[in-house]
């Protein structure tokens, strides 16, 4: 596992290939290139991307509807993933399961619901299957604050805490479950509070702050590693855009001020990290800068790869249906 | 071979299988003392791969996709009729997962569900949900209605790779028949069974009630009507191939199956051979299932819901008007 210099450089770059792929993904949006829905981790990168750099390669992690941050953050090929949010044979899932729901089950992403909150109960038993085969390895489940009020939610928690698995349920609050503000529908301050009714550490973290994301998702691991059982880690973020692009075309009523989103913009994960990294001299600016256009590069090649790709064909679509085949019609 | 009762076979193809791969284990709720009848006594030899969980049908559901998505072979155990709490993890995940992310993983998970009916239990423990899970791409169905059915198929779901539903007929458990002491003995999914050769009419029963239909199909014998009784074991695959042929001997299609009316088993049986039988068949299709009401408490009511052996021979006898 990378450490040091190594390691905050790639906390910037991936911070960076979020952020553009994301900013790619707006626009593809806008020209109607890319269908269906979209939900931008624009603002949030710090919390995936400081958590899943304190895993090992052969960790897991689950994830959800805003599904582009979490595999980039683990490591995840931006080629593929672009190649899936446009529907092709070349992406992660062949263009079966699209923006929503990326996975690389060769590097422990084991899948991103569409289904809020649906992803926790596989966590467990990701961390069950790790306890019993005793092959040390941990899960991240991400998940938002509006999954925080899901039934499954809470089963999940409970079912860690009692048979002491290795999962860390990481909340990335990000203050708002479509347009309703976390503040209307959670009964306790904060997120992390909940964790004393499962008897587990709640820890409430700056997801704006890369190196605080991972060094409370270390601690979190470390716990977990030693058969102590579960953490909840609670990122306090934010999204720039709205739930899911293009949304602001139907909403009629603003559920946030302008004071509010200017107020989290000038707690920019990557400003944050790229002035820790200047001031504590860690990174000159060219070598930032010099990461930003490797980051450029990488993602118009995704697009160029994704743009070129083919669609999956007709006969795919009985295909992945089952391990041992049936007849289907 | 040995006469057993279905529950003690259900038994030993758990044991066998879990003798013969430790990633197997089983999940659900007061499974160690066994309160189903038919996982009693196996935590002595398989102790932590037996495991009791909290009332959390939709937690424990999910948690054995996960452990199945890195490795484990999970079964879990519960009633059919909490299949409606855990729906989002059966649906959502179980059948929804390997096609949604392009092949990626296997997801090889048994779903025992008891099938608890005719018991005055009233409506919230007597469901036959699996026509719905018919609806449901992404998961095999299997509903044995014998010992030997239920030792055989219940060893496949678990060597199986993809999520199973296997239903278990409460009403069977403690039927007797012949079952093979053979460990690697496997009855494969997709092919049904003529439990009784005829050539008169064709009768596709669907779990407990085979043993009805089996019953009246003796009575008719001695009035000269020769009855053909059709298990096909598997609704998903379904073995339209055994079905189709026995009509196209015998013309007449009768189907029984425990659940509600609509959408049935019953119903996309008949919808198949009326769809690619249709010209071998002399009479109207019958149906005779579960009506489309809930199941009442009352001793009284109860029994007027679902199908017996005087609506199955009414049914016969329409097919022969």
């Amino acid at each position: 596992m990378p450490e040091g210099k190594e390691l905050y450089m790639l906390m910037l770059r991936r911070m960076m290939l979020i952020r553009k792929f994301d900013e790619t993904v707006k626009d593809l949006v806008q020209s109607a290139e890319l269908v269906g829905m979209a939900h931008c981790y624009i603002g949030e990168e710090a919390v995936a991307v400081g958590a899943c750099t304190a895993l090992r390669d052969e960790d897991y992690i689950t994830g959800n509807h805003r599904s582009h941050g979490h595999p980039i953050s683990k490591g995840g090929d931006v080629r593929r993933a672009m190649a899936e949010l446009l529907g092709k044979a070349t992406g992660y899932c062949k263009g079966k399961g699209g923006s929503m729901h990326l996975a690389d089950f060769d590097i422990g992403i084991l899948g991103e619901s569409g289904i809020v909150g649906s992803a926790l109960p596989v966590a467990v038993g990701a961390a069950m299957g790790s306890k019993m085969q005793n092959n040390d390895r941990v899960v991240i489940s991400f998940f938002g604050d509006g999954a925080s009020n899901q039934g499954a939610c809470h089963e999940a928690m409970n079912l860690a805490s009692i048979w002491k698995l290795p999962v860390i349920f990481l909340c990335e609050n990000n203050q708002y479950a479509v347009t309703t503000s976390f503040k209307d529908t959670v009964s306790t301050e904060n997120v992390s509070d909940r964790a004393t009714a499962y008897n587990m550490p709640g820890v409430l973290v700056d997801g704006q702050d890369v190196m605080a994301m991972h060094e409370a998702t270390v601690h979190a691991i470390q716990r977990a590693r030693a058969g102590k059982g579960p953490t909840l880690l609670e990122a306090k973020t934010y999204r720039y855009e709205d739930h899911s692009e293009g949304l602001n075309r139907i909403l009629r009523e603003p559920y946030r001020t302008e004071e509010e989103v200017e107020f989290w913009r000038q707690r920019d994960p990557i400003d944050i990290h790229s002035k820790w990294l200047l001031e504590n001299d860690v990174a000159s600016q060219e070598e930032i800068d010099k990461v930003q256009h490797d980051v450029y590069e990488a993602i118009g090649d995704a697009l160029q790869f994704a743009r070129e790709s083919p669609y999956p064909d007709e006969a795919d679509l009985f295909t992945d249906m089952f391990a041992d085949p049936i007849p289907l019609r | 071979m040995g006469e057993i009762t279905y529950s003690d076979a259900l038994n030993h193809a758990l044991k066998e299988e879990m003798r013969r791969d430790e990633k197997v284990f089983l999940m659900g709720e007061s499974i160690r003392g066994g309160i189903y009848g038919v996982t009693g006594g196996l935590s002595q030899e398989f102790d932590k791969r037996v495991i009791d969980t909290p009332l959390s049908e939709n937690g424990f559901m999910g948690a054995a996709v996960g452990a199945a998505a890195v490795g484990m072979r999970p079964i879990v155990q519960s009633l059919a009729s909490f299949a409606w709490v855990a729906m989002d993890q059966l649906v959502s995940q179980a059948a929804k997962m390997r096609f949604m992310f392009g092949g990626q993983v296997n997801l090889p998970i048994v779903y025992r569900w008891g099938l608890l009916y005719g018991n005055n239990i009233a409506a919230h423990h007597a469901d036959r949900p699996y026509p719905m899970f018919m609806n449901m791409p992404g998961l095999k169905i299997a509903i044995p209605s014998t010992p030997a059915d239920a030792k055989g198929l219940l060893k496949t779901a678990i060597r199986d790779n993809d999520p199973v539903m296997f239903f278990e007929d409460n009403n069977l458990a403690g039927s007797r028949g012949e079952v093979s002491e053979d460990p690697e003995i496997c009855i494969p999914f997709g092919k049904a069974e003529v439990k009784r050769e005829g050539a008169d009419v064709t009768v596709v029963t669907i779990a407990g009630m085979l043993r009805p239909a089996l019953a009246v199909a003796d009575e008719l014998e001695s009035d000269g009507i020769s009855v053909e009784v059709i298990d096909p074991r598997t609704i998903v695959p379904l073995d339209t191939k055994t079905i189709l042929d026995s009509v196209e001997k015998t013309g007449r299609l009768v189907v029984v199956d425990p659940a509600h009316r609509s959408c049935s088993v019953a119903s996309e049986i008949s919808s198949i051979v009326s769809q690619e039988g249709f010209w071998s068949l002399q009479a109207p299709i019958q149906r005779v299932t579960s009506l489309d009401c809930h199941f009442p408490f009352s001793p009284a009511l109860e029994h007027l819901v679902y199908p017996n052996e005087d609506k199955i021979a009414d049914a016969i006898n329409l097919t022969l008007e």
